[in-house]
């Protein structure tokens, strides 16, 4: 772990609580991400997922606690770590094209003009949209075609670290649906590093490698790490069929439902959080119980 | 009736309304006596004179037709075309209004940017905002020593409140998502201020531009009516001392015009900087 591509140390984030004295939304929370590796983190809201997510972008400092990419401590926002907003963030007085090209052209300031056109368009292809509508303002494109720009631009930007923020929160299920597979199709492409957090159980197994499952808040932790032992490539309607994802699925409803409020509230006493990895798999043939199979590591 | 579109139906008022309203002008001033025999005193006050009365719009019109077929002409300090007079205006307000802009709109963003600049400009800028910007013409022209320059320098103090303050409040509501998508991509900040909060403030900022607009052209009016010598607002009341209402008439209909024609104008401008979201 201490080699991890994208390593977090005993981040910490405090607050004030407003009557003057305050309270710790996470501490010394710490994991790792690997290059190339797909992350989702789930947890119930105020347990800090979007705080951890801001701190990863550089949009805010942490209390105390390091994030190291590549072996350097990050410091700020940074063109190495896309962000995809949950309202989009797309600037509405841009074209869907030009709300590309503005990332790209920052990416790549000695691109020439063609260049950068030329690469925006390609991934916004990637994303499905071609033809007249990537002339539109935002304010004329459905939600999920803004989605659909806002991915477009952060992969386009090829980052070393992609972070998405509950990406299809505002979407209709239909729609989430179909973007999570377009998703899936650019990120095989690239072999980008995803982190994302989500709601979403199900999105979480189809789009993930591994889950970190957070406890609630406040002093919430990353307390599991749970493997996806389903082989890509995936499809929506065919994992359900694999003997791995009712396991997974159950485990991770019942962290949620319940554990991660038996084990929150207690305070970590200056120990790295390391959350405990759990690898469920049926198809292992060596385990013959049908529950879950726990591996601590 | 039914088969009109809005707009048609409400054109077709307006013209019911301003028939209707002429009609009732034209008719309502009672015929001039005939001016009879004079006293010295009457003759040597204009008694006589046919111009003393408040004119039927017919005579207006013909006014309007006998100035605007010929609105440059310029016979001597006091009797000039209404073109010129206006053109003077216009000129007086936009250059008072140029450096209105060019302070306010950097100020502007400089206080949305800052709450600390905020907090140390906002009681200077609560005293001076309600001041009428007349009150400054003695002033002014005591240390400009120039009548010209005194106008522009009213017009300048009226129009700078609005820019900036609308400046400001637009620049300190950028959206948080909007400086974050720049903070992500890097952006200086130079390029930040000028490729995300400028187009993010600017319907607020030309709305506010649009405000002074408005109320630099109420002012330029009274002030020239102080400062004298050119302008619509001279000639306004150069004609008011030559007893001669029906011009007075005339000249009220044409501000009103440019007014419109100025506010249209930042209007278009609005509509080009607006967005939705």
């Amino acid at each position: 772990m201490a080699h991890s591509f994208l390593s977090i140390e005993k981040l910490t984030q405090v607050y004030p609580d407003g009557n003057g004295g305050s309270f710790s939304v996470f501490e010394d929370a710490s994991f790792g991400v690997e290059k190339g590796e797909f992350v989702c983190i789930l947890g119930h809201s105020g347990c800090g997922k979007s705080t951890i997510m801001n701190i990863l972008a550089g949009l805010d400092e942490p209390t105390s606690g390091v994030v190291k990419m590549d072996g350097t401590a990050i410091s700020g926002p940074s063109l190495d770590r896309g962000v995809v907003f949950q309202n989009y963030s797309l600037l509405p007085w841009l074209t869907a094209l030009k709300n590309v090209t503005f990332g790209v052209a920052a990416r790549f300031p000695d691109w020439s003009r063609d260049k950068v056109t030329e690469h925006s368009v390609a991934f916004l292809e990637k994303v499905g949209l071609a033809g007249d509508a990537i002339h539109r303002k935002p304010s004329q494109l459905s939600g999920g075609m803004r989605q659909r720009v806002s991915i477009a631009r952060a992969f386009a930007n090829e980052p070393k670290l992609l972070l998405l923020d509950e990406p299809f929160g505002a979407l209709d299920a239909l729609t989430r649906g179909t973007i999570q597979d377009e998703l899936l199709k650019v990120w095989r492409g690239t072999n980008q590093t995803v982190f994302m957090i989500t709601h979403d159980i199900d999105e979480a197994i189809l789009l993930a490698d591994r889950i970190l499952l957070m406890t609630n808040g406040p002093l919430a932790r990353v307390a599991e790490s749970v493997d996806i032992t389903i082989p890509r490539p995936r499809n929506r309607t065919a994992i359900v069929e694999h003997p791995n994802y009712y396991a997974i699925r159950n485990h991770l409803v019942h962290f949620l439902g319940q554990r991660s409020q038996e084990l929150a509230g207690q305070p970590s006493d200056g120990q790295m959080q390391r959350p405990e990895t759990v690898h469920i798999d049926l198809t292992d043939d060596d385990s013959d119980e049908p529950g879950e199979h726990l591996r601590a590591v | 009736m039914g088969a009109l579109s809005e707009n048609k139906r409400a054109a077709l008022l307006s013209v019911l309304l301003l028939a209707v309203g002429l009609f009732i002008w034209e008719f309502s001033i009672p015929a001039q006596q005939a001016a009879g025999e004079l006293t010295e005193y009457e003759r040597l006050t204009g008694g006589g004179s046919a111009k003393a009365g408040v004119p039927p719009p017919s005579q207006v019109f013909a006014k309007a037709w006998e100035q605007l077929s010929n609105p440059f002409y310029d016979a001597g300090p006091n009797d000039k075309g209404i073109g010129i007079q206006i053109g003077y205006s216009i000129y007086r307000v936009l250059t008072g209004y140029f450096f209105a802009a060019l302070i306010a709109i950097p100020l502007g963003f400089l206080i949305g940017m800052s709450s600390v600049a905020y907090k140390a400009l906002n009681p200077f800028i609560q005293v001076l905002r309600p001041i009428s910007p007349l009150a400054w013409m003695p002033l002014a022209l005591f240390v400009i020593q120039d009548s010209e320059a005194s106008a522009i320098f009213v017009i300048f103090i009226c129009s700078i409140w609005p820019m900036l303050i609308n400046t400001a409040f637009g620049v300190a509501g950028v959206r948080e998502d909007w400086v974050n998508v720049a903070r992500t991509h890097e952006l200086g900040a130079l390029r930040t201020a000028f490729t995300v909060i400028l187009p993010a403030a600017a319907p607020t900022i030309v709305t506010g531009m649009r405000i002074s607009i408005g109320i630099a052209w109420l002012v330029i009016v009274a002030a020239e009516m102080l400062v004298g010598g050119t302008g619509i607002g001279y000639y306004v009341w150069n004609e008011w001392n030559n007893l001669d209402l029906t011009s007075v008439i005339f000249s009220i209909l044409m501000i009103g015009v440019v007014g419109m024609g100025l506010d249209a104008l930042f209007g278009l401008l609005q509509r080009s900087v607006a967005y939705e979201g």
